[in-house]
């Protein structure tokens, strides 16, 4: 019984024990249900979120650049399909001989097996490693033959920059090479779309319009494991290619400046008198920027770094030279619009003029003899222009000068590289060099010698905007959305009102007192290229559908000494560096003019030999395509 | 007595099946074929390794299960003593002669299947302690010899366990044999004490730890410390539970398991990847199914008749209760990773043979629960 009753006390422990477990299990089992509660429930947006950046992964691919377009729709800079050769590590078997085997393949340097083993232990092992930017087709059937043996290589088709005019467009474009780790950092839209491959603007246009032309990267999305292995791909993403850019130039012209500059150092610039459009705009000598796009080799760079010519320099833009005689045409119509010369007054010239004990020579030793504005326009006499610039001083000078456009960037917005120039004034130089202005100098700027500097550009301009009756206009390169046609740029143009949309602030379109002071210079442009003794009148060309007026010019480099002036030597004697620069500023038709250009030949000798010639034969092409660009203008106007 | 007795050793094998608990049985059924199904998903949603595997290890101990439950429970109450000292051998025989696996000495080959004697030290030690307790008298329980008896019936094997390392299973087994000694009526304040003794000498257990265990606390504390390393799993863990949402992703479409994600997705986060693609409504459901089976052997030792069969009922469903508790808070990051196996879910053969063996001696005690135990 005590035994039994021993029993039924236990039983009785056990259970009321039991119990109190029972309910602290309830408890437990409660909590756990709670935490999944919160897992689960209130926090599944989050692990949600968590498990899709732990299964899905983006590829970025590089986005495709915009074209940019000549006048005419011509794709002057595109892309084309390039065939590249990538490694992917994780899939390599054996890194170690495959880069022996590719390096024999492709012929490939140490440097780039070194640059290679470095990529990869940089990377993730999925990340593709680019052996090769551009396989040439028979080294892409080489690698497609051994790619058995190839475990882990990949040969892909991808886009890439194109120019098919070659060096014909390369100081307009620029070319488009790998970024660095600056320009990365730099550009917030570069940083944003950058992928290992990517390309982008390193210079000219293509690094301006970087952001409208550099495109959206397509993406891939992968569903990967937890190593990082592709399982399958959940969708794409089609990237949208950069804007289209319409530029205002003309293939055929572009292309044909540069086969007038062969082999010299130069610039040519053809610019719409009315609508500022630039035609043309060619610096000499250029260079293929598709030598860029894969790594320019060390070589090739050399050659074009170490060209006397000077390739890399957009000298139309960045190129500073006296404009020599071409200021003429600015010095006479400041001295007509101050009133200090009219039509008669004339002028002696002995081939030379003392003043204070200095000697300036005209550059006709003889002397022109007595010369009214016309006459010395024409034969480019020196001796009438420093006894205008005497009288004019330089100041007033200064101030038709930069109405002109001297001394200010003409594209200042679309070209790091472009240069402002110099056209100087008392003030300017009490400011910079800290001394007093002296007549002399005074002298010579009048025959745009000494401080004066100027860009090929700016010539171009000033003379349009003689050409078109004195009126400013604003040049540009790439075609607005909404073009105004020449006829109303013109006709807004001489009823004095605003016709660029974009320029709010040059209100005042004239850059004129007296519209017959302008016509004074045009007719003394059209006497030196049209009438007998002018310095131009060998390239004249009488069709009244060609011809042109224009102002020859030769800028000195350095000073002439007495002996070199009794040597009179000629060009072939004289070292290269030291000749002089042939310039030519001109616009045609004389009779309702349309277009004017500047050129520049580097240490060509004058401007009447070397730069004027070339000006015939360019009017030519430019008056010939006048019609179709014309054509192409109405349609678009049409169509809007 | 003597009757009663000589009655129920009458019972014929038709009486025994009759006499079996069916609902725990379904429930246990149900559990398996949940399994197998889980296991299905882990190897990819093909019939692979595991899969095989795991449905073999059923087929062969789901009937080794009704097996234990034909033997008498005083049978198993005879034998308790000495199947505890054979597990007590087995480990000691491991600890010399065992398999290495991954830095710790458990398995021993057995040709057909590698055993680890520690799962079965798990159900050992509850069937020593219960029969202790059913011959100690209720005054003794409490006198200083007793204590010492039963403290060294658990600590012998956790010794063992613990050098093996095992951390998770030893604290399991403790947990066992500390519930009996609760149930058997050990004054509640010398649990109260050695609570606080406990409390008190953590530090001092702590430096004993080994560098991975001490990494695995940190870990558990704060698992973005490391979140590649040391918190991966338990991060990756508790992404998978809250990515499942209410209703899961779906049966095969658990992407972190599918994907790779998930460690050790086979055993101890078996619980992970079945939440994943079933959801709350789907754990829910499943810790219903685990509560009804606690709910049943609770119910099964209520009636029994022996004192031996009541504490073992009780303690085995405290023990699977604890089992489950610690690998649903391990993998739900409420407790720093022990290895410990969810019952039945889990891939592992000594596992669920232990678990088995249990389930079979409480049905056992259901057939026999009229059955008193001198």
């Amino acid at each position: 019984m005590i035994k039994s009753n021993s029993g039924i006390r236990k039983t009785d422990v056990i259970n009321r024990r039991m119990f109190l477990i029972g309910a602290a299990k309830v408890v437990v089992l409660i909590g756990i249900i709670a935490r999944l509660f919160s897992l689960q429930i209130n926090e599944n947006k989050k692990y949600l979120t968590l498990s899709d950046k732990n299964r899905i992964r983006e590829w970025r691919l590089p986005p495709t650049r915009g074209n940019i377009v000549d006048y005419f729709g011509n794709v002057i800079a595109g892309n084309l399909k390039v065939y590249q050769l990538h490694i992917i590590p994780e899939q390599v078997e054996n890194f170690n001989y495959l880069l022996v085997r590719l390096k024999n393949l492709l012929n490939l340097s140490d440097k780039k097996i070194a640059k290679i083993t470095k990529l990869k232990s940089e990377l993730k092992p999925w990340d593709s490693i680019i052996v090769s930017e551009n396989l040439s087709w028979s080294q892409f059937v080489k690698i497609n033959n051994y790619l058995y043996d190839l475990v882990g290589v990949k040969p892909v088709m991808t886009i890439s920059r194109n120019y098919p005019f070659g060096d014909v467009y390369t100081h307009v474009l620029g070319y488009v090479s790998q970024p660095n780790e600056q320009e990365i950092l730099d550009n917030q839209i570069i940083q944003e779309r950058f992928v290992p491959g990517m390309k982008i603007g390193k210079l000219g246009l293509e690094k301006r319009l970087e952001n409208h032309l550099i495109g959206t990267n397509a993406i891939q999305r992968y569903e990967v494991n937890a190593y990082g292995k592709r399982i399958n791909q959940l969708e794409h993403q089609k990237g949208v290619q950069g804007s289209q850019i319409r530029l205002t130039l003309d293939t055929e012209i572009q292309k044909a400046c540069g086969q007038l500059l062969n082999e010299k150092a130069g610039s040519i610039s053809v610019m719409d008198i009315y609508t500022g459009d630039i035609v043309a705009m060619y610096s000499s000598p250029s260079y293929d920027p598709n030598l860029f796009l894969f790594g320019i080799s060390q070589d090739e760079w050399q050659l074009i770094r170490n060209n006397p010519l000077k390739p890399l320099i957009n000298k139309t833009l960045s190129g500073l030279y006296s404009p020599g005689s071409t200021i003429k045409p600015i010095v006479a119509l400041s001295a007509l619009e101050n009133n200090v010369i009219d039509t008669k007054f004339k002028v002696k010239c002995t081939g030379k003029m003392e003043l204070y004990g200095q000697t300036f020579h005209c550059w006709k030793e003889k002397g022109h003899g007595w010369v009214s504005l016309k006459n010395a326009m024409k034969q480019s006499c020196d001796t009438y222009f420093y006894e205008v610039a005497r009288l004019l001083g330089v100041d007033r000078l200064n101030i038709t000068a930069e109405k002109f456009g001297l001394g200010k960037k003409v594209l200042g917005e679309y070209f790091d590289n472009e240069k402002k120039g110099l056209f100087p004034n008392t003030k300017w130089k009490k400011n910079n060099l800290g001394r007093g202005w002296v007549l002399g100098e005074t002298l010579i700027t009048g025959i745009g010698q000494g401080f004066i500097q100027s860009t090929p550009l700016q010539l171009c301009m000033m003379t349009a905007q003689i050409a078109n009756g004195g009126y400013a206009i604003k040049p540009k390169i790439i075609v607005d959305s909404n073009p105004i046609s020449y006829e109303d740029a013109k006709q807004s143009m001489e009823s004095g009102l605003l016709f660029d949309t974009d320029s709010e602030n040059l209100l005042d379109k004239k850059l004129f007192k007296e519209k017959k002071n302008i016509q004074i210079i045009q007719e003394a442009m059209f006497a030196s290229t049209n009438e007998r003794f002018g310095t131009s009148y060998k390239s004249r060309i009488d069709d009244p559908k060609y011809q042109f007026a224009g102002k020859t010019g030769t800028a000195q480099v350095k000073r002439i000494s007495k002996r070199e002036r009794e040597l009179d030597l000629e060009l072939e004697q004289i070292p290269y560096k030291d000749r002089d620069h042939a310039l030519y500023i001109a616009y045609g038709p004389y009779v309702n003019p349309r277009y004017a250009l500047s050129i520049i030949i580097e240490h060509g000798g004058s401007g009447s030999k070397a730069a004027a010639p070339i000006a015939k034969k360019l009017f030519k092409l430019i008056i010939d395509r006048h019609e179709l660009r014309n054509k192409q203008s109405n349609f678009e106007r049409i169509t809007v | 007595m003597f009757q009663h007795n000589r009655l129920n050793n009458e019972i014929t094998l038709f009486q025994k099946i009759k006499n079996l608990d069916y609902i725990l049985l379904i429930a246990v059924i149900l559990l398996s074929v949940i399994s197998v199904f889980v296991m299905y998903s882990t190897d990819g949603g093909e019939i692979l390794f595991h899969t095989k595997n795991h449905f073999v290890k059923l087929a062969v101990f789901f009937p080794l299960m009704i097996l234990v439950a034909f033997f008498n429970i005083k049978f198993w109450h005879n034998f308790s003593y000495i199947i505890y000292l054979v597990v007590i051998l087995l480990l000691i025989y491991v600890s010399f002669f065992g398999i290495k696996s991954s830095g710790s000495q458990r398995w021993m080959d057995l040709y057909l299947f590698v055993l680890q004697p520690s799962e079965l030290m798990k159900v050992a030690v509850i069937l020593c302690l219960a029969k202790y307790y059913h011959r100690l008298k209720i005054e003794n329980v409490n006198s200083f010899t007793s204590i010492t008896i039963v403290l060294s019936i658990i600590l012998i094997p956790i010794i063992f366990v613990i050098s093996q390392p095992d951390l998770g299973t030893s604290i399991l087994i403790g947990l066992s044999g500390l519930i009996i000694l609760w149930l058997g009526g050990v004054k509640i304040k010398y649990f109260v004490y050695s609570f606080i003794t406990f409390l008190i000498s953590l530090p001092f257990i702590i430096s004993f730890l080994k560098p991975y265990q001490k990494l695995r606390i940190l870990t558990f504390l704060d698992p973005d410390r490391d979140p590649l390393g040391a918190g991966y799993q338990i991060i990756q863990s508790k992404i998978a539970i809250g990515s499942g949402g209410f209703d899961g992703k779906g049966f095969l479409k658990g992407t972190q398991s599918y994907l790779d994600f998930l460690p050790e997705k086979h055993t101890d986060f078996i619980f992970t990847l079945f939440s994943e693609e079933f959801g709350f409504i789907g754990s829910v459901g499943l810790l219903i199914l685990y509560s009804i089976i606690i709910f049943r052997i609770v119910r099964i030792g209520s009636i029994s008749r022996s004192n031996f069969a009541r504490l073992f009922c009780f303690g085995y469903a405290f023990a699977i209760f604890i089992y489950i508790v610690v690998n649903l808070s391990m993998v739900l990051g409420l407790l720093p990773i022990v290895g410990s196996p969810l019952p039945i879910m889990s891939y592992g053969g000594s596992s669920m043979l232990a678990t088995m063996i249990g389930f079979g001696i409480v049905l056992s005690a259901k057939i026999n629960h009229k059955q008193m135990i001198a």
